[in-house]
């Protein structure tokens, strides 16, 4: 009986501080976002008159850091977007040619793939930016899809490959004998088979995309082109940085991605499990 | 339209599918050939394009040995590696051990169990970008929220976290540990799951329960999965730019850059393209055995997850 209880309090004990580790940062960044402007510099540790006057400056680019957040804000989603298609497009059709019709060498390709996800890519940055100067190609949001497209695509080509082991090879073979052509096969019967996956290697290209930040700061630089981590990172450039704004301007960005992780948990978690490890 | 399940049910009877596959599977036949060359070429185009040529672009910036002369006399870059092998050493292997145990938490039957994930994510699920800046501010010696926590709780008045290095790089690591332990926890508590009831049960059985049972059963059969969860880890931790650059900002003085953050630097803060390669090819006599080791273990690693 007693033995119930210790372990009970150990649960409630553990639980307690992995509540006030998981949040503790979350919480600082609601609690300076709802701050009326200059009352940051203070001592409380809960917001002592809640204002929502740093959202609103957001919401509205009243401040001049935020004179270009909504387009900024549609820069991130546009290139998210463009990321997540290329991605999922090449991804299929690689893992489509590789694992369903097994074309030749095909392991060359898995091969490339596998050394693309175990280079940082933060190590190819900086020949990675004097190239795309030379194409005339810096400050062009193209550039920063290329680069994301390129390091997202290996994960989609594994899920690909992983998933469709599922899906039994007769299916491709008996639309084979019926005369479909493998564009056909492709779009009919391979594509509607891996939707459980295209929606997990969709959500992670998007995520991915979003969150980035070193390619974006580095190749998009004038304020109508940069997205929003890099915008936020600007904040951080001068001593008197308006912290509610940052922390409102922190907060509407991570919506989207919060919002879609929560959304899609179950189906992520199928990715990350048929993957592997590979996350 | 075609509908996938009648394919099947209409042609599977009429044919014996063992040897008709076998004969199809080789040999593509020339305009199938084409098609699968199609589909192949648009990812090798990027792969080359955006992937191998910077490789080689790279290393064709980095291959002066004079670069090399002066890197390793510059006291900035001898921090760094000092700064990284901490952040190695402390931020893979804390952070994996406490994923190898909450893990097991996570284990648990039960509704709170699911509640304490959900939240227990949290930081995994919010950009990096937004939770170091908060961070970062957190951690201000005056106005910071611990400092102020400290200071209601305890009396205590925190010091300047983020002006002393030691207390800046132990921050970067906790934040790095902070980050990703959700990520990997949920990795390994798949491992777990993965793990047949049976074996659990008949161990359970035999008495190999609580720190036995883990010792005997459990990690043996996660070990690979740790094993290549922590080379893995390791190579991102490598290339990380980002908890460095927003939680201390290599400062202060400059004297907690790792290599990541202190090739960016040299290239685009003192506008040394060439140095800034040269910092980040240092890293490679352990870059490539991780890259070695790890595509063979990836090749295998689905098998016997």
């Amino acid at each position: 009986m007693s033995r119930r209880y210790l372990n009970q309090a150990g649960v409630a004990l553990l639980s307690l501080v992995l509540i006030v580790w998981s949040l503790a940062p979350i919480y600082n960044m609601v609690l300076i976002s709802l701050e009326p402007e200059g009352d940051v510099f203070t001592e409380h540790i809960w917001p002592r008159v809640p204002s929502i006057e740093s959202f609103w400056g957001v919401l509205t680019q009243g401040h001049w850091y935020l004179a270009h957040f909504w387009r900024q804000f549609a820069n991130s989603f546009f290139i998210g977007a463009m990321v997540t298609f290329f991605a999922l497009l090449l991804g299929t059709l690689t893992s489509f040619a590789i694992a369903r019709m097994r074309v030749r060498h095909g392991w060359l390709v898995s091969n490339a793939a596998l050394l693309t996800y175990v280079i940082p890519a933060s190590f190819l940055a900086i020949p990675f930016y004097r190239i795309m100067q030379n194409y005339g190609l810096a400050n062009n949001p193209w550039s920063v899809i290329a680069a994301l497209v390129a390091f997202a695509t290996p994960y989609a080509i594994f899920v690909f490959q992983e998933y469709g082991r599922s899906i039994p090879i007769e299916v491709d073979e008996s639309a084979r004998i019926d005369g479909a052509s493998p564009p056909q096969i492709y779009l009919r019967i391979y594509l509607p088979l891996m939707a459980p996956a295209l929606v997990a290697v969709g959500t992670y290209a998007l995520l991915l995309a979003w969150n980035e930040y070193l390619y974006q700061f580095l190749l998009l630089s004038s304020k109508s082109s940069m997205t929003v981590p890099v915008a936020l990172a600007q904040f951080l450039s001068s001593d008197q940085s308006p912290w509610n704004y940052m922390m409102a301007t922190a907060i509407v960005y991570a919506l989207p991605p919060v919002a879609i992780y929560y959304a899609f948990r179950r189906r992520m978690a199928a990715g990350l499990t048929m993957g592997g490890v590979k996350g | 339209m075609m509908d996938n399940a009648s394919v099947v049910n209409v042609a599977r009877p009429a044919v014996r599918w063992d040897t008709v596959t076998r004969s199809l599977r080789g040999s593509l036949k020339g305009g199938e050939y084409m098609w699968a060359v199609a589909f192949v070429v648009p990812y090798v185009a990027v792969f080359l394009t955006f992937v191998a040529y910077p490789v080689v672009y790279g290393i064709w910036m980095g291959s002066e040995p004079s670069l090399y002369r002066e890197l390793f006399a510059d006291p900035i870059y001898q921090s760094s590696i000092v700064n990284t092998v901490l952040y190695l050493a402390l931020g893979v292997n804390v952070k994996m051990f406490l994923a190898l145990l909450l893990s097991g938490f996570f284990m648990r039957p039960g509704r709170w169990t699911k509640v304490m994930l959900l939240i227990f994510v949290m930081p995994w699920a919010v950009p990096q970008i937004s939770t170091f800046i908060s961070i970062h501010w957190m951690l201000n010696g005056e106005w910071g929220f611990l400092n102020n926590v400290l200071f209601k709780l305890a009396h205590i008045e925190g010091p300047s976290w983020l002006n002393d290095r030691w207390t800046a790089l132990g921050s970067v690591i906790v934040a790095h540990i902070w980050k990703w332990t959700p990520f990997w926890t949920l990795i390994l508590l798949a491992g777990r799951m993965a793990i047949p009831l049976e074996i659990r049960d008949t161990a359970r059985v035999d008495g190999a329960t609580g720190l036995k049972g883990f010792v005997h059963i459990t990690f043996p059969l996660l070990a690979n999965l740790y094993l290549i969860s922590t080379l893995l880890s390791t190579i991102f931790l490598l290339g990380d730019f980002n908890a460095v650059t927003f939680v201390s900002g290599g400062g202060p003085a400059n004297q907690t850059h790792v290599l990541a953050t202190l090739g960016i630097r040299d290239a685009f803060e003192t506008a040394n393209p060439r140095l800034g390669v040269a910092a980040v090819m240092s890293a490679l006599p352990l870059v490539i055995p991780l890259v070695i080791v790890l595509m063979r273990k990836l090749r295998t690693a689905e098998v016997q997850l």
